[in-house]
């Protein structure tokens, strides 16, 4: 199962839940990604051992995607 | 098991884009950090020798002038130590000097995230001093809410960034960490061009700045990077 979440005041937010059968679930998270990316955030794609990638959509076989804000030097 | 930390962006994904809309700064590269790290050592140096000589000359001249050479001294000795105080005022905790603020329940859920991330080891560090272990091919990073250490191979070496989240507010500090995290893993060379690199040099000039719970996670990443180094 995958799960897109947003980093955010709460601590995070689970934005959408997608399972590989259920094709309205996955429908529903394509959107939501897509929603975040309009508002600004970036998608990182958590893969095992501790990596992380940059998506721009939503890869549907990964467990984990987390939205997140920009960073910047200080 | 971890992954070899490599340079590449892993799966061959897109870097930062944070990093990408920095036209006009250079790209960081493993040579590129070497070098500013030499001219870290060639200016620090630079600034020694500058307020000693002229100290040590004054003392040789005319022993009198005692008091002007001391005034001399006690810049060369400042200026660097400021230096370091910045580079070291860059990696706060998460709960700054009092612990994690776990009582709050939107902190709980960040810290939870955050350790989920992370191994079991770097998870108990996170826990004992509020800071992000994390193994790369550049050497061993401390993450903290808003800047981030670099332990270079062999642990002689400190590099400290500035870098925060762009709008951070209203985050709880682990997420904020988190943040730091997830963008030094999607891309480390990008990461540390977006960084303001504000320190460069050995481990000990930032230690007694960086208190206890700090300095045991340098201590902790210093073996670390000794080992691969």
């Amino acid at each position: 199962m995958g799960r897109l979440i947003r980093l955010d005041r709460t601590g995070h937010t689970t934005l959408a839940e997608w399972t590989a059968e259920d094709e309205a679930s996955q429908r529903a998270a394509v959107s939501a990604f897509e929603a975040e990316l309009e508002r600004g955030m970036i998608g990182s794609a958590s893969g095992g051992a501790g990596t992380a990638e940059v998506v721009r959509e939503l890869p549907i076989d990964s467990d984990l995607v987390i939205m997140r804000r920009p960073i910047a030097g200080g | 098991m971890a992954a070899e930390p490599t340079l590449a962006a892993p799966g061959g994904g897109a870097g930062l884009d944070e990093a990408a809309a920095l036209w006009w700064r250079e790209d960081v590269s493993p040579a590129s950090l070497r070098r500013d790290e030499r001219r870290w050592t060639l200016w620090t140096a630079w600034i020694a020798s500058v307020f000693v000589a002229p100290g040590l000359l004054l003392l040789y001249i005319e022993p009198l002038t005692a008091p002007v050479a001391a005034i001399c001294f006690a810049h060369a000795w400042l200026i660097p130590w400021l230096q370091a105080r910045r580079g070291a005022d860059q990696l706060e905790p998460i709960g700054g000097a009092r612990g994690p603020d776990a009582g709050r329940s939107s902190e709980r859920a960040a810290i939870g995230l955050l350790g989920d991330l992370v191994g079991h080891r770097e998870r108990e560090l996170l826990h004992r001093s509020g800071l992000v272990l994390e193994r790369s091919a550049l050497g061993v990073w401390l993450i903290g809410q808003r800047g981030a250490l670099l332990v270079r191979p062999g642990g002689r070496r400190v590099d400290c960034w500035c870098v925060r989240v762009g709008d951070a507010s209203e985050l709880p500090a682990a997420d904020r960490a988190a943040h730091l995290l997830l963008g030094l893993r999607e891309d480390e060379l990008g990461f540390a061009k977006v960084g303001n690199l504000s320190f460069s040099g050995a481990p000990w000039r930032l230690r007694r700045r960086l208190g206890a719970r700090a300095g045991k996670a340098l201590g902790v990443a210093r073996r670390l990077a000794a080992d691969a180094g």
